[in-house]
Order: structure tokens, then sequence, then C-alpha cells
């Protein structure tokens, strides 16, 4: 009962958010096309041949457009959230059997399918860029990805509900999400950050995930990240736990 | 008649504002009631309390035998549910949201398609749910709270913002719902609309019950004062009404005279009298004080203040 009110509402919610066309092209379109044109440009301003371009266009471009994908996913969620609650939505779903994880679950699921199809989308365009001879684990990949997705949309939840209402959760979810993608060590090592950053990245989901996902794409084992994993799990656990304390449905 | 809902001493507040004090009220099996008063008397935290979604501060609440907080999954299988101002994802179609309810419960859901036709919604059934009108909107909120076919149906403020035509549409669905054997609970701070719909009404005012019975009752208890007003051409007419008994006033303004008095002989004597003295009246009319005046008299204030 409960998982056929669960596949059904996922299924809705799928459907509707295709139904708007610039909130779906919004959290698609955009982190493809950053990559589309940052992979166009790498390419031609640097030498093919040189190890910069080569490393930056195999292994960070993915990643940064992946981390672009979750983060998108993320502020679609909280932004979803907080319509919602102020519509009275989040109340009248809660006024039936369903349970409140079932709901929350189901937008969960949304933001994950919508993940793995971006990223499908992604590597579609990208495989120009990509001679035949790369070999990377898509399957392992989108795991890695959909993990890493999963427990930022926890931190989402959180900001969900600190943002007072529908029309600040874009501006504040971006202010918030955006700036963890600078401190992950994508682009700066974290350990060379200044103490303060450095302790604030520690306990940011993208911290991990971009080890993770950096390792997965270079064909690491599951095994040697296991700790990414873990932290990412910690991080899910104690956020889910933190916003079923402070969540408000209205 | 068995009790569906036993509200006894309940009391809800929101800082330091209460919001509901004292509130306890029976609800029989098959009746519609009514809780009425101005906006934000309690109403809605009342019904919320009952419906599960909110948990009183004190007081106890027992629904169709639950307990709505700790059953409140149990309870809302069995209830259906139309709350105030509530709104649905704007691109969801009206099909799409008959469907996912039915899909929520237990108990197999009535035949969607039937319901929609009931509430003039099949050729609205692929519409975004942004694109209905107000009255379009509340019919589907009817038929979700009516999809799992509950023995107990909560509406709050139903008709609020629809148009005369509309309202009384609605009004006819809801007694619909009764005389298929449900109880109705409804809220209102549209006097005519407790009026016409409901077999008995609780008055609320800043979160306390003032009183509660059926609408006949209240007006009998709180408002006996009975007028007549009649036409007459013959001059000497208001001396003999002044001494029918239970008469308090007798106002002349040129042919039109106006009688006030109590208790529900009054009529009758006024007609015994015209026709004893063979009074011709060119007009004749009785006003009777209703819901409104009920509740003026009761807190001091119009409903609409």
């Amino acid at each position: 009962m409960i998982l056929r009110g669960l596949w059904k509402l996922t299924w809705i919610e799928i459907k509707i958010f295709l139904r708007e066309p610039l909130g779906a092209f919004g959290t698609i379109g955009f982190p493809v096309l950053v990559f589309l044109a940052w992979g166009r440009v790498a390419s031609r301003r640097l030498a093919p041949s040189s190890l910069a371009a080569s490393s930056f266009i195999r292994v960070d471009l993915p990643v940064f457009a992946s981390l672009l994908i979750a983060v998108s996913a993320v502020l679609s969620l909280v932004t979803i959230i907080s319509i919602y609650r102020e519509g009275g939505i989040l109340k009248r779903l809660r006024a039936t059997p369903l349970r409140p994880q079932t709901i929350l679950t189901a937008q969960v699921l949304v933001k994950l399918t919508l993940t793995a199809a971006t990223l499908a989308l992604m590597i579609l365009a990208g495989k120009r860029y990509y001679p035949a001879g790369v070999h990377v684990r898509l399957f392992s990949f989108t795991m890695a990805l959909l993990i890493s997705t999963w427990s930022i949309l926890s931190i989402g939840f959180l900001i969900a509900s600190i943002v007072p209402t529908a029309r600040f959760a874009q501006p504040i979810g971006a202010m918030i999400l955006y700036p963890m993608i600078a401190v992950s060590g994508l682009f700066v090592p974290v350990e060379s950050l200044p103490p303060g950053l450095h302790a604030v990245a520690r306990v940011l989901p993208l911290t991990y995930a971009v080890p993770l996902l950096q390792g997965i794409w270079n064909g690491d084992a599951w095994l040697a990240h296991l700790g990414d994993v873990a932290a990412l799990i910690v991080i899910f656990v104690v956020c889910a736990a933190l916003s079923a304390k402070v969540f408000r449905w209205e | 008649m068995r009790p569906v809902i036993r509200v006894s001493g309940v009391r809800k507040t929101y800082g330091r504002t209460v919001a509901v004090d004292e509130v306890s009220l029976e609800v029989s099996e098959g009746e519609i009631f009514g809780l009425i008063g101005p906006n934000g008397a309690g109403k809605t935290t009342t019904m919320e309390c009952i419906e599960g979604l909110r948990r009183p501060d004190r007081g106890t609440i027992s629904v169709l035998g639950l307990d709505p907080h700790r059953e409140v999954y149990k309870l809302q299988d069995r209830i259906g549910v139309q709350l105030q101002q509530a709104q649905l994802q704007k691109r969801i179609k009206v099909w799409e949201a008959v469907d996912l309810w039915a899909s929520l419960y237990q108990k197999r859901a009535i035949d969607a398609e039937h319901l929609l036709q009931q509430l003039g919604l099949t050729d609205k059934r692929n519409a975004w749910f942004m694109n209905l009108s107000g009255g379009q909107k509340q019919r589907l909120f009817i038929a979700l709270a009516l999809i799992n076919d509950p023995e107990l149906v909560f509406l709050d403020e139903l008709t609020t913002g629809l148009d005369p035509q509309s309202r009384r549409a609605i009004w006819d669905l809801v007694r619909g719902i009764r005389d298929r054997g449900k109880t109705v609970f409804l809220t209102t701070h549209l006097m005519e609309e407790a009026e016409r719909l409901c077999d008995r009404v609780a008055i609320i005012e800043h979160g306390r019950i003032i009183d509660i019975d059926s609408p006949d009752r209240l007006v009998d208890r709180h408002c006996p004062e009975r007028t007549v007003a009649l036409t007459t051409e013959d001059p000497m007419v208001a001396e003999r009404f002044r001494a029918i008994p239970r008469v308090d006033a007798v106002i002349c303004n040129e042919k039109r005279i106006t009688i006030r008095g109590r208790g529900d002989d009054l009529v009758t004597e006024v007609i015994d009298c015209l026709s004893e003295n063979r009074i011709r009246v060119t007009d004749f009319r009785t006003i009777l004080p209703n819901l409104e005046d009920v509740f003026l008299k009761l807190t001091g204030h119009s409903i609409r203040e």
C-alpha cells in the first residue's frame, strides 16, 4: 500500500517536473551546457596532446559537471519543497494515510532519477571529447554520483527547513550550495585551504564526493574509496536526523 | 445515534496565543455538524486537532473510536479531508490527482470516473490543476475527500471565495454526502451556509464554544423575538395590537405597521386580532430572527466584523 503510493507519487512528480519547461531545462540543461562549453574551450586553447588538457578534460571536467548535476538537483529539491510547503501541498499530502517519510522519499527518488538522466545526456553529448580508447566504468560512476547526490539531498532538506518563503528558496539554496563546490577540493586541494574553511570543508558532502567521483572515473576500485562512501553516509544520517527535527511542513 | 466524534476539554496554544480553549463537543453519526464563527475564532485549529494534523496541549479527542494522534494513519484511512486554502501541484492533472489519492487507501477506492462525473469534472479530467476555476478546484478537493468512501468527511471553509451559484451546487453535494449515510463536520463563517446545511451547529468565538444546538433551537433560545410587518388603511389598528399580551412595541409609519413581540404564538394572535376586527390589510409578513441575530446577541457583534 505504502509502496504503491510511493511509486505513483514519484511517477506523477517526474511527469509534473517535465511539464515545467524552464525548471526542467535549468536543472537538466545547465550542467550539460557548462560541460559542453568548457570542453570546447579547453580542447581548443590547450594543445590536445598536452598533459594539462588531457587531465582536465579527462577527469576534472566530467567530475565538475557531475557535481553541477548533483547540486542542480538539490537546488531543485529545495525550491520544490518550499513551494509545496507554502502552497499547502505538503499539508494536503500529509492529511492522507501517506507517511511523511514517503512523501519526502518520492522527492528524493525524483531527483536521483533526474541526476541519472542528466548524466546520461551529458555523456552522450560529450562523446566526441573522448576518443574511443578512453574507458570509464559508467555504471560505477553513475552509482558514485547517485550516492553523492543522495548525501547532498539531505543538506537540501536542511536548507528547505530554513528558507522563509518559496521566493527565497532559489537564491538562498544557490548561495549555500554553489560555494560548496569551491571548497570541495576540485580546484584547490582541501589541505591547502585556510584552517577555518578547511574545517567547514571537512563536514561537507562534496569534499568526499569529489575524490570518490575522481577515483571511480579513473578506474579505482570501490574498496579504495570506502572511507569517502562512509563519510557520505554519515553526513546523510546526521543531516536526515537534524532535518527530521527542524523540518517544517507548513 | 452513536457519536462518531467526541471532543472534551481541548486546549491548543501557539506561543502565547490561546487558539482553542476548553472545547468540548460531540458529533453523531449521519449528521452535518457545523463549527461557525468569525475568522480566527479557532475553527480550523479545532478541526485539525480532530483530524490528527495537530496535537492539542490538553483534553481528549476520540474519532470513530480512535485516538487521532496515536492512530493517525488508521484514522486517515477512514476519513476524508478537505483543507482550507490547500493547493495541489500546479501541473498535476485532475485524473492524476484522483488516481494518486485512490492508491493511498487500504480500502478499495470508489469508481473515480463516476465520482468525477458526479462532481461535474469529467470534461476537465486532463486539465492541469492551475488552470481550474475556483469552483472546479473546490470540487476536485471534494472528490479527493470522498475517494476512499469515508465514514466521516471534514470540510473546512468549503465555499469561501465561490460565487453564489457554485456555492449552491456544493451545498447540494454536501447534502448528498449525508444522504448516503456519512457524517459531515464542516466549518464556515457564512451564517446562511450553516442555516441551510447544518443539522447542528456550534458557535465558537475566541477559541471557546458559546452554544451548540440545531439552528432552529438556537434561534428559539436566544432570539425569541418575532416581528410582524403589515400595511393597512385602518387608522385605529395600533391600539388593538398593543392590547395583545405578548406585544412589546407597535411602530406606525403612515400605513406600515411593525409589531414586535415574543413567542411563537405572536403571529397567530396578530392574525386572530385582524380577523376578529375585520381589519383589511394589503400586505402581511413575518420577519424571523436567524443565526446571524443569534451570533450578534451572543457575542455583541456581527460575524463579519
